[in-house]
């Protein structure tokens, strides 16, 4: 069949080509995990993002565009997740096996397959580049890490390896940009001579084997769940497969290096060490939370600092009034609020991102996996609960590697008790308000005790709710495990920069729209209705105008149902606020306070301002312990519009999320209650 | 003898997996087939799971998988 397949090619391809030129090609990059996928794909587009070594990292498929040659507009490069098999075991891997099979709803199949392959790793690799091979599209391999290969005394016959496997393959250095070019000569010149799709049946390629005239006594692997009835009969096409490829590799690799331990395993000893291990893996979160919290201070301040300038300088320079009020009352001080806590989850990002590029977040998660199955859980969630702590957003999407749905709903819903860096705000503003410069055994600050308290609290309502979760309504026999611990690699610095940026400016984005539309609103919310008393003195007419707002009719709605949490109505509005997203309060409470109202008033900063509200009887309404009840109360309730939006995504229905946001709520009421009115009884105030 | 009694850094041969549906089909799709070299490398600190060199890669697994791997030392 082949013969008649090539003969149609020659007599087509004439024509089509020129078709081809003009219509923007698809091409599709594809993989296992952590074979250098990303990276290339990085060096291809220009548009650097992620790369991770932990295994499906890359869960979003991601698109560029790929300049192939100069005279042809830009292709469509799409950057699949990694996968093993076409028989697909986690969310991740479907989604990449329906794009390369052109099954997905909106999917046509792609012009051609960049097929990534490890070099240092070949067998394994070659064993899901031989099945995309056997689907008969338009395939190039990608052999990446080919400088690691040579150092590690690996010789790549690249010719014979690619007569073997019937497809051109090329060798690359994404970093060095090595042979790059040649890899779109390749893809160009394949789809030159390949210009009509064929509508194979794929997938199911009667025996045809790989290509090359080798007769093959292959069939396809089983790509869907319905497939998976015979398994002894899998597992001899498997066995067969890998003989198979042994034989391709023995054949075109030499190698000259046996046995030794590399370089890996040496780190290896002293980072998942029986008892070295754990201790490193605390110095490196230690390290973390560590370096937010007083590396960021500083241009935090700074950038408080220039914002409260800002709106100064607008209200001398504006006449008063209702327009002047809106810009600095709503719009500097709300943007600038939110704005100041940027250095803190650049750090954390960054740290994540070196976390994970180095390869260290595979051993976190082989180090915690006994652990997270006393819960019911799976190493494999570890990192996306770790990614949590930056933001659970991209956290609830990690989740999709683990392979078990209720073990990943599981995940999902104690994804939010990791105390993510909306929270940070909340919990510096409280420290700095009431627990600032106080120091524990004389040298740790009080605050950072009682961050780190904090994030362990959340660690441990997350492990009891997962305990019960699974016990009761997720109940499942425990999934198996089983992960690659890819080679360390020293991150790639640019990767790391990249990644930064776009979390960055995903968060600004955040910042400058939601946040912005919210502090608007919030600010008419108080503005409005207008009148009622005409203030005689500024600051008290200011302060009668918010009481008989939207915002602080709303607020003393809610008073009788929080007083018990030690909160009033003016925190009632920032609550309110805040469900749409935690760092809101910070903008609310400034608002509500007045913060930066005139450049004389002495309470121009919002810490002084909480430390200065009183109470109608005159005691001060905000003390240490109204600061830890607020502080677990955001620790534990679920008041983020895109963590609801995301698991509505994740989970295909309005039942968890909305089961989430409920069951968040009502823990966080019962431990701030529990907080404030224990906290009295035991005479703290 | 199965993978998880296997002693550290000792080299074996896998027999065969038994273990069926596709956590098995997955432990060879990773390369655990019959006839591949095998080395234990360590257990993480609370005993599970072990890492494994498995054609020249590290993979992690737990005892329980570990058990359904049936070895051959020697030769």
């Amino acid at each position: 069949m082949s013969a008649i397949l090539d003969t149609l090619v020659i007599e087509q391809s004439a024509l089509p080509a020129e078709a081809n030129r003009a219509r923007e090609l698809t091409i599709v990059v594809a993989g296992n995990p952590n074979a250098g996928k990303t990276s290339l794909f990085n060096s291809l587009t220009g548009l650097r993002q992620k790369v991770a070594n932990y295994p499906g990292v890359t869960v979003e498929s991601k698109m560029g565009q790929w300049t192939l040659s100069p005279e042809l507009p830009p292709a469509r490069l799409i950057d699949l997740p990694g996968l093993y098999s076409l028989a697909a075991t986690s969310l991740d891997e479907e989604i990449a096996r329906d794009v390369l099979l052109g099954r997905g709803p909106k999917s046509r199949s792609a012009d051609a397959i960049i097929v990534v392959v490890d070099a240092t790793n070949l067998v394994r690799n070659l064993y899901l580049a031989t099945q995309l091979i056997e689907t008969k599209q338009p395939i190039v391999i990608a052999l990446t890490m080919f400088d690691l290969a040579e150092r590690g005394k690996l010789k790549i016959d690249v010719e014979k390896l690619s007569d073997a496997l019937g497809v051109p393959v090329v060798p690359v250095v994404a970093k060095q940009r090595r042979g790059l070019g040649d890899l779109a000569n390749r893809v160009l010149n394949l789809i030159e001579t390949l210009p009509m799709r064929f509508p194979l049946p794929l997938g199911e390629g009667q025996g045809e084997g790989l290509r090359g005239g080798r007769p093959s006594t292959l069939s396809p692997l089983p790509t869907g769940e319905g497939d998976r009835a015979d398994w002894k009969d899998h597992q001899t096409k498997l066995i067969k497969r890998y003989a198979l490829i042994e034989r391709i590799v023995s054949d075109a690799v030499e190698s000259t290096d046996e046995g030794k331990p590399g370089i890996s395993e040496r780190i290896d000893r002293v980072v998942t060490h029986k008892i070295l291990g754990p201790v490193v893996l605390i110095v490196v979160m230690l390290l973390v939370f560590q370096a937010i919290f007083s590396w960021a201070s500083l241009p935090m301040s700074l950038i408080d600092n220039v914002f409260s300038a800002l709106g100064d300088a607008v209200r001398a320079h504006l006449p008063a009034g209702i327009f002047t009020d809106l810009l600095t009352d709503g719009i500097i001080a709300g943007v600038g609020g939110v704005l100041a806590f940027l250095p803190q989850i650049l750090l954390l990002f960054l740290f994540i991102s070196i976390l994970e590029d180095s390869g260290y977040m595979a051993r976190a998660a082989f180090l915690m996996d006994r652990l997270m199955r006393a819960v019911g859980l799976h190493g494999k969630a570890f990192v996306p609960l770790l990614s949590s702590f930056a933001c659970a957003v991209p956290g609830i999407m990690a989740t999709r590697t683990i392979e078990n749905p209720k073990d990943r709903i599981a995940t999902i819903m104690i994804a939010p008790f990791m105390s993510c860096s909306a929270r940070l705000p909340v919990y510096t503003l409280m420290i700095a308000a009431f627990f600032s410069g106080r120091k524990v055994l004389g040298v740790i600050s009080l605050g950072a005790v009682i961050i780190l308290a904090m994030y362990i609290l959340g660690i441990a309502v997350a492990i009891v709710v997962a305990w019960i979760l699974k016990h009761t309504i997720l109940n499942a026999p425990p999934p198996p495990f089983v992960m690659e611990l890819p080679p360390y690699r020293v991150p790639d610095f640019g990767n790391v920069g990249h990644a930064l940026f776009s979390r960055c400016s995903i968060f600004l984005k955040r910042a400058g729209t939601v946040i912005l539309a919210i502090s608007i609103l919030l600010w008419a919310l108080m503005a409005f209705p207008r009148g009622g008393s005409a203030p005689s003195s500024p600051d008290g007419g200011k302060a009668v105008q918010i009481e008989n707002s939207f915002a602080g009719r709303a607020g003393r709605l809610i008073e009788p149902a929080i007083k018990p949490l030690g909160f009033d109505w003016k925190i009632g509005i920032g609550l309110i606020s805040s469900f749409a997203a935690r760092e809101t309060i910070i903008s609310t409470l400034s608002i509500v306070y007045n913060v930066g109202e005139s450049p004389e008033n002495k309470s121009s900063s919002l810490v002084d301002a909480l430390r200065n509200a009183k109470r109608t009887d005159g005691s001060p309404l905000w003390t240490p312990l109204v600061g830890l009840s607020l502080m677990i109360f955001f620790l534990l309730a679920c008041q983020c519009m895109s963590t609801v939006a995301i698991v509505r995504r994740e989970t295909n229905s309005w039942r968890w999320p909305i089961f989430m946001v409920s069951y968040m709520l009502v823990l966080a009421y019962v431990a701030s209650f529990i907080t404030y009115q224990g906290g009295h009884l035991l005479g703290f105030s | 003898m199965t993978l998880d009694t296997m002693p550290k850094d000792v080299t074996a041969r896998v027999a065969s997996v038994e273990m069926n549906g596709a956590h098995g089909l997955r432990l060879m799709e990773m390369g655990l087939v019959p006839g591949a070299p095998v080395r234990v490398v360590k257990a993480a600190p609370l005993g599970d799971p072990i890492q494994v060199c498995i054609r020249n890669y590290h993979l992690a697994l737990r005892r329980v998988e570990a058990q359904a791997i049936e070895v051959t030392l020697g030769e």
